[in-house]
């Protein structure tokens, strides 16, 4: 097993450096390079699987050029639950690739894609295996800066190059928070060790563990999305290619709920305060909130799609957030509980938002149309596409009998039962209530603006022209697609095996198994008397009722007669598709009450006989937070700028005077 | 002989559906001093409605085809889960008061997609009107489920019963909040008077008919019947819920019949209401529905504190 994590690192590092010698040979180099990343995600896959089965662990040392500083990697059931959500999506990823590349083999480097590719995918398993602060940071930067430069993949256009600029800048912010974390951590351990076991053990006062915490949280938050360190988010997934926005979206973001639940439970398991509980519930009740409120408003799918991103960030904290609270409270069962229900929101979400962006990227591909207003009518001309999209739709609306259901129902479940438990702490009880609820309505808008989505994609007339030429795709990318649609029910209908899988990570991390997990159908999250849940009987029950009243429908009344119609026209005439509803119209009602969440600019103007509306619609963060920051900064570096003088003699004078500082304040 | 009740009890559920949606218009109409038609009216018009020729738009998918079968479905799955005069049933297990709600939403999610499937305006419209009866609806179930939940520490409809009959629960305060609060959810969900108007042809004010205008014969058939289903089992879900006296829990002649005519007293009274209630108000402004459902949602707050500060004590 040890030679086989080597070999899946190592693959996609050789796949990397390979796609460089072949640039002159863009075909094969794009099969090559497809096949060696297939090849490493489902060595991904068993090695991650085989972990979670067996429990036990694969360690490494390697021996670095500095002296007393060893690189350590480890792959414990934590990470190699992570590895297997990388595992699933690279694999699915590798049969799309090669088709959707197809477009740029003209005029675009594929081999600067694949190599940069590449090395992303290897810092993200490199991050996952570290066990000490040096690998874990090197591993992190390896992730971030090689998906800068996905990011900034399309640099003809200048807006692309600012968003990519702009989830550098925030990366880099979210990394330097980081290692502050990690720098209080190690100050406190004896020898100065860096490894994550001698930290867990360090003796820290609760104010530095406070410390470490939050900037661990905003850190990490930045890397994930949470609202309001979300920003980057809308901007970079829109314009990377779709595949890689599928990897981003569906995988980063979880690499980094992984270093954060490493940070929290594993390495600071120990300590834990309610606060953070209580803080991490509120942010995750405000991204899911205000994520789906703005993904609601949006037009261009890809950038809808990121924001969703943001929401479901926010269900995974919240999930985070009660198991915090239940852990400090005393009840290890329901920490474990919320603990799993959170990490299976984290497979689910990979899985059915890699899918939408593989989708949103065959629309993309065939009709070279970002915005929802300009399609319409898909399904005719793409079914199998769209038949994977709704599956993808359904799943991420939390409706059953997908996957996405599973988990909220489970965050659900614990959020009761911790009041239940909780009854005579009446704050966190009503805390707990009210983001119960919204989490409700997080899902609610989620189904609102799915139904908007798939509606106004593949429902209805076509809008354009440009939708006569779609048609479904490439066998390969059909096949990731179809293969990503499958997952989402098999995690709907067998959900008990993922919890014995999970049950394994909060036996290391909190130290409780969950129960009843032996079961294959029911879902137990405590006891039958509680709750329990069978998807695979309900399933069968609503098959045969549909089934069943189809059939019979079918024989009592053949003869009724069945025919095409126009639809009614109100006696005007003539039905086209301006008439249909748009996906302004359809939220409308939405924007009129939820108004104070954006900044909704509206504007009617008559010219002449002509009627001309504009709506602009922004985030209200990036308003106030981030423009004033922005003004700020640029005022502080106008003054600053005064220093620069341009003569190499004062600059060395500024040296002399800060070595003296520096050794002023080592000594 | 659990099975055989649950049978029983869907086929109910299914059969008189129809019935009670017919004396529902009855007893309006006599209220309104109108002269009313049969209570068996619903059963002409689904058999009507089935031998009829059926038309379908020619912008549809699929997807309008075979979604009133999903609806039509999962609202009889759902009866076979809910008690109706007898405490326990068959599926009872299977799903619990939260998978419910995500079963209403599933149906919802095809109705509305079939609406944006016919390519017109009205099925938009009614689409993004029904989408946002139940942004504010379904919240507010979450919140009574929850505080229920908190009471009976469980989500299972028959533990949830059980626990209620045991403890005489309708006597607590809270209990009577999140009544209250979800009577008037009741209302949205099942597109009743003040938020819907289930009489009404006219586009300023429909929802759930603008939907499935372009409906007709056996698919307008299945989701009519889905819906007097949905209005049933609500009504149902109330009483169990929060006054569940009288239902049978052991299995003998005695209990049962002594809870079917408890059930059908009860019926009486909530049609009686509803209609009081549908004769008396007039339709709210779109705009206004969610104040509705912002009040069932506050009430349902305060039934939680209440829960906690009076009655854990």
């Amino acid at each position: 097993m040890k030679i086989l994590l080597f070999l899946v690192v190592l693959t996609v590092l050789f796949s990397s450096v390979l796609s460089l010698v072949l640039h002159c040979f863009p075909r094969v180099l794009k099969t090559t390079f497809f096949s060696l990343l297939g090849i490493s995600g489902f060595g991904a896959c068993i090695a991650g699987l085989s972990v979670l089965i067996t429990h036990q662990n694969i360690s490494y040392q390697l021996c670095s050029a500095f002296p007393g500083l060893s690189l350590q990697f480890i792959l414990d059931p934590l990470s190699g639950f992570f590895l297997t959500i990388i595992g699933i999506i690279v694999i699915s990823i590798s049969w799309y690739g090669p088709g959707y590349l197809r477009e740029y083999e003209k005029d675009k480097s594929i081999a600067l894609m694949s190599f940069f590719t590449g090395l992303f995918v290897s810092g993200m398993y490199l991050v996952l295996l570290a066990n000490d602060v040096f690998s874990f940071m090197v591993a992190w930067e390896l992730m971030s800066v090689s998906s800068y430069f996905l990011v900034a993949y399309h640099h003809e256009n200048m807006a692309n190059c600012q968003s990519a600029f702009l989830y550098l800048l925030m990366a880099q912010v979210g990394s330097v928070l980081i290692l502050f974390a990690f720098g209080i951590l190690i100050k406190f351990s004896d020898s100065g060790s860096m490894n994550f076991l001698d930290l867990h053990f360090i003796k820290i006062s609760s104010d530095w563990a406070n410390l470490a915490f939050f900037l661990a949280f905003f850190g990490f938050g930045m890397k994930t999305g949470i609202i309001p360190l979300h920003v980057w988010l809308p901007q970079a997934h829109p314009v990377a290619p779709s595949h890689i926005s599928a990897l981003m979206s569906g995988v980063m973001l979880k690499i980094a709920v992984y270093g954060f639940i490493r940070f929290t439970f594993g390495i600071l398991g120990g300590i834990c305060c309610l606060q953070w509980g209580i803080t991490v519930l509120i942010f995750g009740v405000i991204s899911s909130l205000l994520g789906v409120l703005y993904a609601l408003m949006q037009h261009n799918l890809k950038r809808l799609l990121a924001y969703h991103s943001v929401e479901n960030i926010g269900i995974i904290f919240i999930g985070l957030g009660l198991s915090l609270i239940a852990m400090k409270t005393g009840n290890p069962l329901l920490a474990s509980l919320g603990l799993a229900a959170a990490l299976y929101h984290c497979i689910n979400h990979a899985i059915f938002k890699s899918l939408l962006f593989l989708g949103a990227g065959v629309i993309l591909q065939q009709s070279r149309e970002h915005n929802l207003e300009r399609m319409g009518g898909l399904i005719k001309r793409m079914p199998y596409t769209a038949w994977c999209f709704l599956i993808g739709c359904i799943s991420i609306s939390a409706l059953p009998p997908f996957n996405g259901f599973i988990s909220e129902w489970l965050i659900f479940q614990t959020a009761f039962q911790t009041s239940v438990f909780l009854k005579n702490e009446f704050v966190i009880v009503i805390l707990i209530a009210i983001a119960a609820s919204l989490l409700a309505l997080t899902a609610v808008l989620a189904a609102t603006c799915f139904v908007k989505v798939y509606g106004v994609i593949f429902l209805g007339q076509e809008r354009t022209s440009n939708m006569s030429q779609v048609r479904d795709p490439l066998f390969g990318m059909c096949l990731a697609m179809g293969f990503l649609s499958i997952l989402c029910l098999m995690f709907g209908i067998f959900p008990t095996i993922i919890m014995s899988l999970l049950s394994v990570i909060s036996l290391q991390l909190i130290g409780v198994q969950l129960p009843n997990t032996l079961d294959v159908f029911w879902l137990i999250p405590i006891t039958s008397k509680i709750s329990s849940y069978n998807s695979i009987f309900f399933l069968i029950g609503i098959l045969t009722i549909g089934l069943f009243s189809y059939f019979l429908i079918r024989i009592c009344f053949k003869r009724t007669k069945i025919s095409m119609v126009n639809p009614w026209d109100c006696g005007f005439g003539g039905i086209n598709s301006c008439m249909q509803y748009t996906a302004t119209a359809f939220v409308m009602p939405l924007r009129r009450i939820f108004k104070f969440t954006w900044n909704v600019i509206e504007k009617t103007e008559k010219i002449n006989s002509d009627i001309s509306y504009q709506l602009h619609i922004q985030d209200w963060i990036w308003q106030y937070i981030y423009i004033p920051i922005e003004y700020l900064s640029l005022d502080v570096a106008n003054k600053l700028a005064k220093l620069q003088g341009g003569n190499i003699r004062i600059y060395l004078v500024y040296e002399f005077i800060i070595l003296i500082l520096l050794l002023w304040v080592v000594t | 002989m659990i099975w055989a009740i649950t049978l029983v009890q869907t086929l109910l559920f299914i059969i008189i559906a129809p019935l009670f949606t017919g004396i529902v218009k009855w007893t309006k109409c006599k209220l309104q001093n109108r002269n009313a038609p049969s209570i068996l009216q619903p059963y002409f018009n689904l058999n009507k409605l089935f031998r009829k020729e059926v038309l379908i738009a020619t912008t549809t998918s699929s997807i309008f085809k075979f979604a009133p079968y999903i609806i039509f479905s999962i609202n009889v799955f759902i009866c076979m889960t809910v008690p109706l005069f007898f405490v326990s049933v068959f599926m009872g297990r299977v799903i619990d008061v939260i998978v419910i709600m995500g079963l209403f939403s599933l149906a919802r999610f095809f109705l509305t997609l079939s609406g944006m499937d016919t390519g017109t305006a009205f099925g938009g419209m009614g689409a993004s009107r029904e989408m946002l009866i139940s942004t504010f609806a379904e919240p507010v179930l979450l919140i009574i489920f929850f505080a229920l939940s908190m009471v009976t520490m469980s989500t299972n409809l028959t533990m949830i019963i059980k626990y209620a009959v045991f403890h005489n629960l309708w006597l607590q305060p809270s209990i009577m909040l999140l009544a209250f609060s979800f009577i008037l959810v009741t209302l949205a969900e099942t597109g009743r008077v003040p938020v819907d108007n289930p009489a009404t042809h006219l586009e300023l004010t429909m929802i759930h008919e603008a939907m499935i205008l372009e409906y007709s014969g056996r698919y307008l058939a299945l989701i009519e019947w889905a819906a007097q289903i949905k209005l049933l089992l609500y009504a149902v879900l109330f009483f169990n819920l929060f006054f569940p006296l009288g239902i049978a829990q052991d299995l003998n002649w005695i209990d049962i019949s002594f809870s079917i005519l408890i059930l059908i007293l009860k019926l009486m009274a909530f049609i009686i209401a509803i209609c009081v209630s549908e004769s008396g108000l007039a339709k709210l402004r779109l705009f206004r529905a969610p104040y509705l459902l912002n009040l069932s949602f506050i009430l349902g707050l305060f039934a939680v504190l209440m829960h906690i500060i009076i009655e854990v004590r």
